[in-house]
């Protein structure tokens, strides 16, 4: 099946600042597809790109195999949520949400019928006659989806829309924007700074960074199998590992040597040989630390070291784990707190053991990305 | 702890001398004493004299002539120098900008002999022409201070969001952007409108015989007039004019609200 939308070498400098540079991504129909990446990445000219606010310095934007890339803003079956809502302060929620219809002098009755429906979809009828000023941010917030989808686009820019928005309301507003989109089934580009709204709404991500596409996949890809140490580093948290491979262990299995470890088991999926540097990322919920030493297993790795710090989070608690110049990030949840054996505390002596096929080998490695991890005052 | 009584007493002294002035002239315009001076009883006989002098109303006229003209032609020079502020970047902009400040901080008596020395200069006859030039050429820079203002509040995201939602550039304008500067662009003319007037120095000099306006007629009521009639028709400036700035406060403020 063709892609629905998509951006082919999409290129866009705003002076000398190279704000997207030679992006290529594909759409299908009625996915939720998100460009996930921090503040700066160009995920947000993208977007505008595709609401037709910025025209692209080269490269194509193609929507339902139309050329879309020069079409002006008002011309496009595009609609946008914008991340401050943008609504039109002089109009009620009603107007505002009929602005689209009217400006297509859609008759009125059939404006009126359709307001309604929206007004129905997004729970907001008894305020319809109220003025943006007098609503909540969450309500705002349903505001412009339902201004933007009583169009029906043909695909839906959400930019940032739930940044403006405490946590619980977020967290909610996401579980609704889902159901919206099982109701609608138009294909939605959501773009976020949040990993966490990303990964819980999208059906595929493609991880933005300085312009560029890091990785595009599922969100367990991304999470799981992440390509780059941006992507493992940016999304969730994680440990790098710098190492040497020793040893090819038949097809699957590399020995590899990491200072102050001993040896340790990786899964080959990149086809590493003898003698290459690699760079692990290990995941910190993929560590098991126990205060016994974990029995022998050559599926499991192990190492011994000190806890430096302790976060007691309620649902885990995080410890950094000290093994040589390594600070561990590891999690451990909390089944029966209570029943636990002895909680572990700062400056116990324990093992930190993890499966061989946990410990994920990057393609691309950069220093600076440690920047990203999570980790205490030293 | 007890608090200071210093801002209290600092309101009450700002307060009167601000406004002690006008109250005094308000109770005079009432005394029925022809001199002024001690209170001779409530007489509204110096209203009754104002009301049926000719002349009087010929300046009101005038006055009011000159306030529409400059009032209108400057919310539309004052607006779209606003927008060319806003919009554009540039170094002449920054010596737009001085332009359209300077006429709030030159003296009035400077703009005045200059704008008489460049009718003469022309030789403009001085008419109610030359009066609305000159109040034109300062109103514009408080309709503009105003609109900018507004301007740099405005969140022109909704400007997209319009175009988003199929509105071309004209109609996103005339639908979305227009209605919600209005209230800025009518506080900016009101204020231009009390601004002209009673504006009494620049008009003195760029006025000729037959188009006195209202605040120079009283500067000649003073010298040979009868003053209780002056404060009479100075409470009706007053209030006038009060009535128009406090409604340009109310424009400005509820369309704050709901931007």
């Amino acid at each position: 099946m063709p892609p629905f939308l998509s951006f082919e070498n999409i290129s866009k400098s705003f002076g000398s600042h190279k704000a997207v540079d030679n992006v290529s991504v594909d759409v299908s129909r009625g996915e939720i597809f998100s460009l996930l990446g921090p503040s700066g990445c160009g995920k947000t000219t993208l977007l505008r790109m595709c609401a037709g606010f910025e025209e692209p310095d080269s490269g194509r934007i193609l929507l339902d195999g139309v050329d879309i890339t020069n079409i002006p803003p008002h011309k496009r079956k595009v609609n946008t949520v914008f991340q401050n809502y943008a609504l039109f302060p002089h109009l009620s929620l009603r107007e505002n949400i009929a602005f689209g219809l009217r400006i297509a002098k859609r008759p009125e009755k059939e404006i009126q019928a359709e307001v309604d429906k929206m007004l129905d979809l997004v729970q907001l009828t008894d305020h319809a006659d109220k003025l943006p000023a007098f609503i909540s941010g969450g309500q705002k917030q349903r505001v412009a989806i339902a201004r933007a989808l009583i169009n029906k686009p043909q695909v839906l820019l959400l930019d940032e829309p739930l940044a403006a928005l405490d946590l619980k309301l977020r967290q909610r507003m996401l579980v609704e924007l889902d159901g919206i989109h099982d109701e609608v089934g138009i294909t939605f580009l959501y773009i976020t700074h949040d990993q966490g709204e990303a990964m819980g709404i999208s059906d595929n991500i493609a991880v933005m960074n300085q312009g560029r596409i890091e990785q595009i996949g599922k969100p367990t890809e991304v999470y799981e199998a992440p390509r780059s140490s941006f992507v493992a580093a940016f999304i969730g948290d994680t440990n790098f590992f710098e190492g040497t491979v020793t040893e090819e262990k038949g097809t699957e299995y590399l020995t590899v040597k990491i200072d102050g470890f001993p040896d340790v088991t990786v899964f080959n999926d990149k086809n590493a040989h003898k003698g290459d540097p690699v760079y692990l990322s290990i995941r910190p919920e993929k560590f098991s630390v126990s205060v016994e030493k974990p029995a022998e297993n050559e599926h499991v790795n192990a190492v011994e070291g000190i806890v430096e710090e302790v976060i007691y989070m309620g649902s885990h608690t995080r410890y950094w784990i000290r093994v040589q110049d390594y600070r561990i990030s590891t999690n451990r949840q909390h089944i029966r707190y209570a029943l636990d054996e002895k909680p572990i505390q700062w400056k116990d002596r324990v093992w930190l053991s993890w499966r061989t096929d946990d410990g994920y080998m990057l393609e691309r490695y950069a220093a600076a990305d440690e920047k990203l991890l999570i980790l205490p005052e030293e | 702890m007890k608090r200071s009584s210093l801002p209290l007493l600092t309101t009450i002294a700002v307060l009167v001398f601000f406004y002690f002035p006008l109250v005094l002239v308000t109770i005079e315009s009432f005394n029925a004493s022809k001199y002024g001076g001690p209170w001779t009883g409530f007489s509204l006989r110096w209203y009754k004299t104002l009301f049926t002098d000719a002349e009087v109303f010929r300046a009101l006229k005038n006055t009011l002539i000159v306030g529409v003209v400059s009032t209108l032609v400057s919310m539309v020079l004052g607006t779209v120098a606003a927008f060319a502020l806003h919009r554009f970047k540039g170094k002449l902009q920054a010596a737009h900008y001085g332009l359209i400040y300077l006429p709030l901080v030159v003296p009035d008596i400077l703009m005045g002999i200059s704008l008489l020395l460049f009718f003469v200069a022309l030789k403009v006859e001085l008419s109610l022409v030359t009066i609305s030039i000159a109040h034109i050429s300062f109103c514009i820079s408080y309709v503009t201070m105003v609109v900018l203002g507004r301007l740099q509040d405005f969140d022109f995201s909704v400007m997209d969001a319009a175009q988003d939602l199929g509105a071309d550039r004209l109609t996103a304008f005339r639908k979305i952007l227009l209605p919600l500067l209005a209230p800025g662009i009518l506080a900016g003319g009101l204020l231009a409108f009390t601004l002209s007037i009673d504006d009494f120095v620049i008009t003195f000099f760029v006025s000729g015989p037959g188009s006195t306006t209202l605040p120079v007629y009283i500067y000649s009521m003073m010298k040979h007039g009868s003053p209780p009639v002056i404060n009479a028709l100075s409470v009706v400036l007053l209030a006038v004019t009060f009535v128009l700035v406090l409604y340009s406060q109310f424009l400005n403020h509820g369309g704050k609200e709901n931007a």
